[in-house]
Order: structure tokens, then sequence, then C-alpha cells
């Protein structure tokens, strides 16, 4: 099924809560305003957001003749997306399964969802390196153009936990894009003193250790928080933000890698 | 639970049936005569042990939060030292179930420590006299190792740590997991008869609003249920940000639907307490240091204490 795809870019990180779906989703909505063709898949099966951060919770997927048919955000099918959240009842119910179901699951998402063509096939992940990652990666072993895309915040705690996710990458044979760190900074509203809640640099230091490219780094902005639910472009909705910025750079080098190939 | 293996063949009566072995599915089936025997339907040996393992624990409290990224390692090794803090004839421990991304010995500032065999088992890593730690990154060789593990591996490793860990005598038992609700969760509370839960919700950060973080909380409390572990109440971590130039108090995350509060009167659960965002102690923590000795009056260190007393109460009145 994954023939008609162009290229495959992994969102991971070692750690929870760093921002994966924000940036896959707010990646995947800069990619399509560019006029690009996007899918996207959540691989999270115990705490899949992409429905939520795309407003398209409650939406269910059908069954076409050459197999699942994703979830559209638009009319042009332009971006594509598929995720656990579409099969369950209620936004309430968890999905209590151990790593053998989890496999097929995403065996499943990978084999029998007719994506059609498609520019670029985004993946986002759960945090860690266990069943989940595996199973994406012996499946997209043989598919040539597929790389990954580390998201840190600034912490060390974080850091640790993404440095293990480096090795996975590296032991696994997946080549990396580059590291975006997130969450660097707040600016308190009343006094503008802007606050490293969760200290700084980290993440491009850690670039430079693993030599790694450090893509740019994300501010809080509770104008790009408040986008979440609402499945609209950081770089239409705030064309001045750092974080467009940010996802400008990386679509630039993204469509210029692909017009290179 | 069902107990029909993944690959079994079709109409499988299950392992622990009366029919195991015997019904028609299984003629040809190769786990046929082990079924016939009955040994398939004793229960797994380990349980005893762990039982046995953790008689000497009076109460286990697992931490749990379905979201990452909330502050489950942080709210973990707060209580831990809140616990430890209260007197020092209260002994706690504190087991890092979270293997592939271990952060406890940083937390806690033990990393680089090392694990010691003796005669009665694994001796955990002593914080301090009377707070002790267990977790996969005193094992690992190097930051770098990644522990690239599926389900049945990091189970064994789990009843590995539930079994073998010589604790001693312990009043508190806290368990810190990784996000989700799958095979780490499960192993956990189908071994040990938890006294309580607790929840950890965060304000997530700025890109994945309040309700996207609630929204994994509410499946947590799902799989609670489903597990039938009585939930202690939730913790709702990161609730507001104050100011360390001008102590002005602003809502980084903004509750678009109610927060926590409003989850737990929907859910019918208890909210503990509300944490504040504090800079200091996510410096703190890089640094292992103990928060609560460091700032003994920042207004996360009261909002602690006050659900370190209910958390208290609650454990004696069972």
């Amino acid at each position: 099924m994954l023939e008609q795809v162009k290229r495959i870019i992994l969102v991971l990180s070692g750690k929870g809560g760093v921002g994966k779906s924000t940036v896959s989703t707010q990646l995947a909505l800069t990619l399509r305003e560019k006029g690009y063709k996007i899918g996207l898949l959540d691989v999270d099966l115990c705490g899949p957001s992409v429905p939520y951060l795309l407003n398209l919770e409650g939406q269910n997927i059908h069954q076409g003749n050459d197999g699942w048919i994703p979830v559209y955000l638009d009319n042009e099918q332009k971006l594509g997306v598929m995720s656990i959240g579409f099969l369950l009842n209620s936004r309430n119910d968890a999905v209590v399964w151990r790593g053998p179901k989890k496999t097929s699951m995403i065996k499943q998402f990978l084999e029998d969802v007719c994506w059609q063509e498609l520019d670029f096939l985004i993946i986002d992940t759960p945090p860690g390196t266990s069943d989940e990652h595996i199973t994406v990666m012996e499946n997209l072993r043989q598919i040539p153009h597929c790389s990954a895309i580390i998201v840190t915040t600034p912490q060390q705690v974080a850091i640790e936990d993404v440095r293990k996710e480096i090795t996975f990458c590296r032991k696994t044979g997946i080549p990396i894009m580059g590291i975006i760190e997130n969450m660097s900074g707040y600016e308190c509203p009343v006094c503008s003193e802007c606050t490293n809640i969760f200290s700084s640099g980290g993440g491009k230091s850690l670039a430079e250790i693993s030599k790694i490219p450090f893509l740019g780094s994300l501010p809080i902005d509770p104008r790009v928080g408040k986008l979440a639910g609402r499945g609209v472009a950081a770089i239409k909705e705030l064309p001045d933000s750092k974080t467009s910025q940010v996802f400008n750079e990386l679509v630039t080098q993204l469509s210029e890698q692909s017009n290179a190939t | 639970m069902s107990d029909i293996p993944e690959n079994a063949p079709q109409h499988c009566p299950g392992t622990e049936s009366q029919d195991a072995g015997k019904a028609s599915a299984c003629a040809g089936c190769p786990n046929q005569n082990i079924c016939a025997s009955g040994a398939a339907s004793l229960p797994d040996p380990a349980i005893d042990i762990i039982k046995n393992r953790l008689s000497n624990v009076k109460h286990k409290i697992l931490v749990l939060s379905g979201k990452g990224g909330v502050g489950k390692s942080t709210v973990t090794s707060l209580l831990g030292h809140g616990l430890a803090a209260k007197s020092p004839d209260i002994n706690v421990g504190i087991l890092d179930a979270d293997i592939c991304g271990p952060s406890q010995p940083r937390v806690l500032g033990v990393h680089g420590e090392q694990v010691h065999n003796s005669g009665s088992g694994w001796s955990p890593v002593y914080v301090t006299d009377n707070l002790s730690l267990m977790s996969i990154g005193f094992l690992l060789g190097s930051p770098d190792d990644a522990v690239i593990w599926r389900g049945p591996k990091k189970n064994g490793m789990i009843k590995q740590f539930l079994s073998e860990v010589d604790w001693g005598e312990l009043d508190y038992l806290l368990i810190d997991t990784p996000p989700g609700t799958s095979d780490e969760h499960l192993s956990a509370v189908s071994s040990i008869d938890f006294t309580f839960l607790i929840l950890v919700a965060g304000l997530q950060l700025l890109d994945t609003p309040q309700e996207v973080a609630l929204l994994d909380v509410r499946k947590e409390l799902q799989f609670c249920r489903k597990v039938g572990v009585p939930v202690l109440g939730v913790v709702e971590n990161m609730s507001l940000f104050v100011c360390p130039n001008c102590k002005s108090r602003s809502e980084i995350f903004p509750a678009t639907t109610g927060g926590a509060a409003q989850m737990c009167e929907d859910l019918g659960a208890a909210l503990l307490g509300r944490l504040p965002l504090d800079p200091l102690l996510a410096r703190c923590c890089d640094q292992g240091t103990d928060f609560l000795q460091a700032l003994p009056h920042s207004p996360a260190v009261v909002a602690l204490n006050d659900i370190v007393d209910k958390i208290i109460s609650a454990c004696e009145s069972t």
C-alpha cells in the first residue's frame, strides 16, 4: 500500500508530552499549505491525540474497495488522517492492549490503508522504544526515502530519554533528519520577562554532541496552543510567529530534498 | 482478561477453561498436551513470590497518567520525598516501572549509582536514609543505551523488579509508570494488590492544551475501572505559572473545559490537589536536588504537603 508514497517522515521522541503530535500535525498542515498531498498516521494506540488536534473527533473510517479510506480534513483530499481514535466509540474508551495486539493493529494501519498517491506520509508515534516503534521500523525497512525527526524539550530529564531514541534510530538504521526543540521559553504576559521554564539550549547541545542537524527551537506560544483543536496551520494563522518560521524552514528543506531525488 | 493466546487456533476454548486441551478445536494444536495436563491453568508462580516479597510493604501506590510528560516522575519523586520527610520512621520505596525512559535516577539525583546483589535479593539505591529507589536506569551501561524491548520482555523485567528487590520494611511503595495503558501497567496491576492509585493530570504544554491531556487521563480512569483498583484521586500538575520576576500568576495552559476539577466531578474521582508550575522545580529535577528542602516555602511545596497529608490519612483509614 505504501508504493505510491514518495517519502515517509517519522516523528519520534523518547519522552512523552514534548509535542510530537503537535509537531506532526503542524508539519502536515504546513506541507498542505504548500500544495503537497499528505497522509498523517497516528500510531499512538493508547493515547491518540491527532483527531482532537485536527478537530476530526467523531469521524468514521470507511472501508473501500482497496482498503480503509482515511479521514480527510478537506474536500480536496489533500490531507488524509488515520488514527485509532476514529475506531473508538467514546472518547473515554481506553485501549488496554498488550504488545502483540498493538503490533497487529499497526500492521493493519501500514498495510490496509488506502492512501493513494502521497508526497509525504507523516507518522506520529507514542513515547518510548517499544512494540509500536519496532513494528513500524520492521515494516518500513524495505521502503526508501524514510527518515526521522526527533522532538525534545530542553530539560536534562527529556534529553536523557531522547538520547535513547537516537540510539534506537541508529540501531535500526533509520536516518535522522534532525532535532526540533519545543517549549524553549515563556514570555510572562504581565512583565514580558522571558523565562526558560524548562531550562534552555538542551536541544542544540544534544544536536552538537550526537552530530545531528538542529532544525530549530519552538517557544511556548499560547497562540499556537489555541490553534490545537481547530486544524489550522500556524503559518496561515500566525505568519509572524517564531513557530511559523521554524516550520517554513523545515518545509523548504523537505521540498528541496524531494526535488533533488 | 482473555486467556486465549494471540496465535491460537480458531475456537480455542482458552488455556484456563475446563475444556483446555480437550475441545475439538484443540486437535492438532502444538500446545494440546500442555493444556490437557492442566499446567496452563495453574496460577502464575511468580505471583506468589511477589506477594511474599511485598508482604512487608504496608501501602502500595501506583502513579499513572495516560499522557506523557505531565509530571508523573516529578510527582512521584516529590511524594516520595514528602512522605519520607514526615518522620524518619516512615520508610518509602520508589519503583520506576518506565523501562524505555527511566527518569527517576536523574530526578532523585542518584544517576550513575549501582545496584548490588546480596543473598536476600537486589538492594535498592538509597537516596536518603528512608527513601530507596529501584530503576532500570541503574542497570544500563551508558545514558545512550536504548532498551528496545517488546512487551513480554518488559513484563519479565517488571516481575523481576517486584520479586527480586529486597526493600526491607516499607510503609509506602510508590510505583512510577510510563505513559499509556499497556504492558507495564497490566503486569504491575495483575501481580500486586494495590492499596491505591493516583492519577496525574498535567495541563499540557501549550501546543497540546489541557483538553488533550485530560482526554488521556479519562482513558486511564477507564483502565482503573476495568482492572478494579481503587482511585485515590487526581493530582493536577502545572496548573499555574508563577513568574519568578513579578510574582504574577498566569495560566500558561488555559483550561478550555473546566480542567481536572470538572473531569473529577464528571468521573467521580477526588481532586487531591494542584501543583503550580515552577521553573525552580524543573531545575531541581534536572539537578536531582530535594525540592522540599531547597525551597520549603514555595507554593508548590505547600500544595504538595497538603497532598501528602491526604494520602497518609487515606492509607491509614484502610
